[in-house]
Formats: C-alpha cells, sequence, structure tokens
C-alpha cells in the first residue's frame, strides 16, 4: 500500500497552522509574488514567515512543500532563483516546478532538496514524466486532473518517481501550464504571473430586469437570473453561446469543484503516493473542516477499517461536485 | 534574412482542402518554410496522413524546407505511438510539442514548439543543450521577454520563431469542447469540429465575441497581428516569422509580410491591407505590448 500522504494547502501562515493542527502530513505554500501560480492578494508568504511556518510545521513532522511553479518570462528569472534559494535556506522539504530552467537550476544548485513536478509542467505521459525525472531527479509528479483510475494504474507501473494527484477543490478544466485565457482577457498572465481571473477585474453588473452580469475585464462571463445566485467570473466555468447553443451553456465546465472522496480507497490501491487538497485561497475553518475529514479517511483506509465518506462528501452538499475524469473517460 | 514560416494547420480542415491549400502554398505563398502534421486532436490524423509524402514532396520541389510538428497533449497510447515515432524519423527537422516527444527524440536535433513554454533564457539554454536548434517562442510572451529570450537563444545558435499572424492558442485541455457543443464526447465525436474551418466562435451572453473552440484546443477570437512590429522583431533577433493557417487567403498574407520584410511595402498600407483580408476578424497585438491579448495597441511611430 502507498503512504497516501495528505498534502494541504498553506494560502497564509494561520491556514499552515491549522492545516498542520488538523492532521496534514505535508503543507505547501508559497511566496508573496509572481513565483507561484496563486499570486493573490493578501495570500502566501514572507521569507520571515516562511521561517516560522517551516519551525512550526517541522515540530509537529509535517513537511513543508514550496511552490515555485510559474514560468520565468525572460529577463526576470532571477525572481525564481532568488526564491528557491530562500526556501533552500529555510529548509523546505521540496520545491514543486514547472519550468525547465528553474528544475534545472534547483537540481544542480540545491540537489539536497526534493523536486516535485508541479501540475503546471502538464506532465501527463510516462514518457514526459520520465523525461523530469531523467533531467532533473524529479521524485514526485503531481499528475494532470484528466487521468482515469486505470491510467494511473498504468503510468504508476513505468515511472520512476511518486504519483501525487488532486482530491478535493477547484476542478481545473484546461491544461494546467498551457493556458492563457487569463492573459487574453485581462493582461495578466496565468504562466508568467501566477493570477488566474484576477479579482481586481471581476465586476458585477446589475440590470435593470434584476438579471446580474459577472463581468472580468469587462466581458461577461456569465449573466444570471433575479433568483440565481451570481457565480465568480472565472473563464473556463462561465456561459456562452455558440451557434448551434443560441441560449448559452457550460462551454467547457459548469461550476463544479471535485470531489474524490468515493475513489479514495481506489486510488490508494493504485498506488497513488499522495494526494493533494486544492484550495490556498481558502479560509482556515476551510481547511480545518477538509483536512480532518480527509485525515480521519486515509487513516481508516489505512488500518483497514471502512472510512466515513459521507463526511467528506457532505463537505461539498449544496454544491455541484464531479469525479471528473478520474472515473470515465466519457467525461472528455 | 527574417524568414517566414507557415505554422500547422489548426483546424480539421478535408483532406480535399489540404490538398488544395498546400498546392496553392507550394506555387505561390512566400513563405521559407512549412510545418506539417496534426497538433490538436489524434483522431484526425488518420484522414490527412495519407496525403503526407505526397504534400512534402510538392513542397519542397517548390523549395520550402518542411518541419514536422508533433502533437501539444499526449496522453492515450496511439498519440504516446504517434509521437515516438515521429521523434525517431532521421530527419533534423521536428518540431516538439510535448515532453513526450523530448523524452523519445533525446539529443538529436530537433525545434521546440509553441507549446513547449520555452519562457526564458535558463529553459532556452537547457533546452539548447538537449538538442534543441531552434525555438517558437510562447505567443503570450511581451516584447521585453521576447527581447531577452532572442538575445539568448541567438547566442546559442538557435533560431528564434515568433507566431506574427492567426489565432493565438489559448489553451488545450483534455475534453473536446467542439464534440461537448454538439452533446457529444471526444470518444464519438463524429468529427463534428470540420464544420468550423476557422474554429467555432463562442460570444458572450450579451453578444460580443470572445473565443474560438476548435476541437480540444480554445483560441483568441482575434488574429495576432504583429505585422507593425516586424521591423522591432528583427532587431531584437527573432528570425522566423510564423503565420497561423486561418480560413482567409494565407498567400495574400504571406505576401503582405514579405513586402514588409522587404521593405517593398509602406506598413500603413499592408495593414489595411491585412485587416481586409481577415474580414470580421479583428486583428490584435495586446500580448506583445504587455497588455490583454485581444488588445490593438496603436504601435509608436518608427524612431
Amino acid at each position: 500500500m502507498s503512504l497516501a500522504e495528505l498534502i494541504c494547502p498553506a494560502g497564509t501562515p494561520a491556514a499552515l497552522r491549522t492545516a498542520v493542527d488538523a492532521g496534514a502530513d505535508a503543507v505547501y505554500c508559497g511566496f508573496q509574488d509572481a513565483t507561484n501560480a496563486r499570486n493573490f492578494p493578501g495570500l502566501n508568504f514572507t521569507p520571515d514567515e516562511l521561517a516560522a511556518s517551516v519551525s512550526y510545521a517541522h515540530a509537529k513532522r509535517t513537511k513543508v512543500l514550496l511552490a515555485l511553479n510559474t514560468y520565468p518570462p525572460a529577463g526576470k528569472v532571477d525572481l525564481w532563483r532568488q526564491a528557491a534559494d530562500t526556501g533552500a535556506r529555510l529548509g523546505v522539504d521540496a520545491f514543486i516546478v514547472a519550468d525547465m530552467g528553474v528544475a534545472d537550476y534547483i537540481a544542480r544548485t540545491h540537489p539536497q532538496v526534493r523536486l516535485h513536478l508541479s501540475v503546471q509542467a502538464a506532465a501527463s505521459s510516462p514518457e514526459a514524466i520520465r523525461y523530469y525525472c531523467e533531467s532533473f531527479g524529479v521524485k514526485r509528479v503531481v499528475l494532470p486532473r484528466i487521468l482515469t483510475i486505470p491510467e494511473i494504474r498504468q503510468i504508476r507501473g513505468e515511472i520512476p518517481c511518486e504519483i501525487e494527484t488532486f482530491i478535493f477543490g477547484n476542478h481545473g478544466l484546461m491544461v494546467e501550464g498551457r493556458c492563457s485565457l487569463t492573459n487574453y482577457l485581462t493582461g495578466q498572465s496565468t504562466n508568467m504571473d501566477g493570477v488566474c481571473s484576477p479579482a481586481s477585474d471581476v465586476e458585477y453588473a446589475r440590470h435593470a430586469d434584476g438579471s446580474m452580469a459577472s463581468q472580468l475585464a469587462g466581458f461577461t462571463i456569465d449573466q444570471f437570473g433575479p433568483d440565481e445566485k451570481a457565480g465568480y467570473p472565472t473563464i473556463c466555468k462561465g456561459r456562452y453561446t455558440a451557434p448551434n447553443r443560441p441560449q448559452g451553456y457550460y462551454a467547457f465546465e459548469e461550476p463544479v469543484s471535485l470531489n474524490l472522496s468515493r475513489l479514495l480507497p481506489e486510488l490508494i490501491e493504485a498506488g497513488v503516493h499522495a494526494f493533494k487538497i486544492e484550495g490556498r485561497q481558502r479560509s482556515k475553518s476551510y481547511v480545518r473542516g477538509v483536512v480532518r475529514a480527509f485525515r480521519a479517511a486515509v487513516d481508516d483506509i489505512k488500518a483497514g477499517r471502512e472510512a466515513n465518506i459521507a463526511d467528506l462528501v457532505a463537505l461539498t452538499e449544496g454544491q455541484k461536485q464531479t469525479q471528473g475524469a478520474f472515473e470515465t473517460k466519457k467525461w472528455r | 534574412m527574417t524568414k517566414l514560416t507557415l505554422g500547422p494547420v489548426a483546424y480539421h480542415w478535408s483532406a480535399e482542402m489540404r490538398r488544395d491549400f498546400y498546392a496553392r502554398i507550394a506555387d505561390e505563398a512566400p513563405v521559407d518554410e512549412v510545418y506539417l502534421g496534426e497538433v490538436i486532436c489524434s483522431k484526425r490524423a488518420p484522414f490527412h496522413e495519407p496525403d503526407l509524402p505526397a504534400t512534402i514532396e510538392r513542397l519542397q520541389r517548390a523549395g520550402k524546407l518542411v518541419i514536422l510538428s508533433t502533437l501539444a497533449e499526449v496522453m492515450l497510447k496511439r498519440e504516446r505511438k504517434a509521437t515516438e515515432d515521429l521523434a525517431a524519423m532521421e530527419v533534423p527537422e521536428i518540431e516538439i510539442n510535448n515532453a513526450a516527444g523530448l523524452f523519445a527524440r533525446g539529443k538529436r536535433p530537433h525545434r521546440i514548439g509553441p507549446f513547449m513554454n520555452a519562457y526564458n533564457e535558463a529553459t532556452i539554454a537547457w533546452m539548447a543543450r538537449q538538442g534543441a536548434t531552434h525555438i517558437c517562442l510562447p505567443s503570450e510572451m511581451p516584447a521585453p521577454a521576447i527581447a531577452a529570450a532572442a538575445q539568448a537563444a541567438r547566442h546559442l545558435g538557435l533560431g528564434v520563431e515568433v507566431q506574427a499572424f492567426g489565432r493565438a492558442s489559448l489553451a488545450v485541455s483534455a475534453r473536446c469542447y467542439h464534440a461537448r457543443a454538439h452533446g457529444r464526447t471526444k470518444d464519438n465525436c463524429q468529427f463534428v469540429c470540420e464544420e468550423d474551418a476557422d474554429g467555432m466562435p463562442l460570444r458572450t451572453r450579451d453578444d460580443q465575441p470572445i473565443l474560438r473552440v476548435n476541437g480540444i484546443q480554445t483560441q483568441s477570437e482575434s488574429y495576432i497581428d504583429l505585422l507593425p512590429e516586424t521591423t522591432r522583431l528583427v532587431s531584437e533577433g527573432v528570425t522566423h516569422l510564423r503565420l497561423m493557417p486561418q480560413a482567409v487567403d494565407m498567400v495574400a498574407v504571406a505576401q503582405l509580410f514579405r513586402d514588409v520584410l522587404d521593405g517593398k511595402m509602406p506598413m500603413a498600407e499592408a495593414d489595411s491591407q491585412l485587416a481586409e483580408l481577415s474580414g470580421d476578424t479583428g486583428l490584435s497585438n495586446g500580448f506583445y505590448h504587455g497588455a490583454a491579448g485581444y488588445r490593438r495597441i496603436a504601435m509608436a511611430a518608427p524612431v
């Protein structure tokens, strides 16, 4: 059986302590700049905060993984190198990287620190994963959320590193690390700036008939009737019209969240080493609830007990949820 | 001399449409290099692969350098096999668009495609050490980054390519959005994407054009147009300008770029002709100017 580590989001030092106390095996976090893919206002860590957080986590035998998972544009590579140097100095347990230049720098400069391949690298075949393993000594790959369990099992047998999969949280639709939808509408890049459908560009416009448009940079991403709850204008979760869909439809995906609780035993059996809970932008109480519930479930499964999956399913009660690609390839 | 390239056709054009298209390109288009091969959807490849040898020969006889491009998304067995087969070919000109292709190609010479995320000098240096001879930069890169990347790549002896015309690739997915729009899935798509030779338009619910769907790919509504920026691109070290095939007169588009590069046509005239050729489709250069990609930023008068 795999280790079934729980990898939990830490958007702030307080959320980090919460996740550690709630039973995370590892937490992942980033600095307050473009070096990570959740470069949102009010999130992330200063070097001093990270130092204190590493001490806190290590005292409770929890690992700290530092996300350096964006793509530096030419001329700005030093920011990523300095972030890696700082992380290594503060004793983080692994770097989560996507860019080959960043991976190469860390492999040469900080070979003692583990490298994890971010989902932003979009390595979705054994060959792609082996490329990163053989080139940079990557020890773990975070798989894109596009594979079925049989496919994950197949990959597991063909790669020399550990597998981490997302298990709960935002359900990304596009291949991560290959999406510039946000840059097209706002001028801020997901890959280079760590920004996705940024709050600074969001507006909700109320129309005379009571309907509401949720807009990003002036583009209407969705419209809601007077009785509908207006959703956040994430580009890939908006409703648009197409020639044969004049009424508007979710062209890419509905605003659902990923919840693989029911598949947890199967994923452990398939050899997944670590389970990632998405949500560095989420509140402390959210982190506490989700981490506790998954901690209990993983411990039950590892001990051969029946896990109380109902508690996990209830976490997204009232919200639409999906098992995404993991259950069936009909999702595609 | 700056070279013009024709990128791989992103859409599911019928075999007949492709044959006609490449015959005209071979005979009339002033492009130096042509990329062939299915980059977006592995299901489409069987429709046009039988014609590939004849197309290659035709283009080569016309003096064009032909480069074969690999798939951007590699996940299924047939995609892994297709990538491996292409990478195994003993030809110098292969453009790789997925790390699975880099793995299969090893240190033999190859080009780096626009899906490979060669954003910076460190990555380009790494790729050059692994046998890359040429880099196509991601189309969302702003001018200062293009200049820095081009300088680094030139220093290493690499060719540097930037997309100067056509819809930008904004995203790829494991899911087929063309099939989804028609209530189907990727496995039973019935190749409905063939209906949209220039992508399926998506409009906002208040009726603004916004994006185009091309199978698993999402594209910009506007065509990138870096015609006004060509002088600057060339002075910054860009060696190749890529024109992406759209359902417009691509021979005429290529001629405009060639004439501007050769100083045979005033830029203002060429750009207004390009706008005319593009019909209702807007032109944009926002990415280059560090602004929202869909925007059209007026170029400062040349110094």
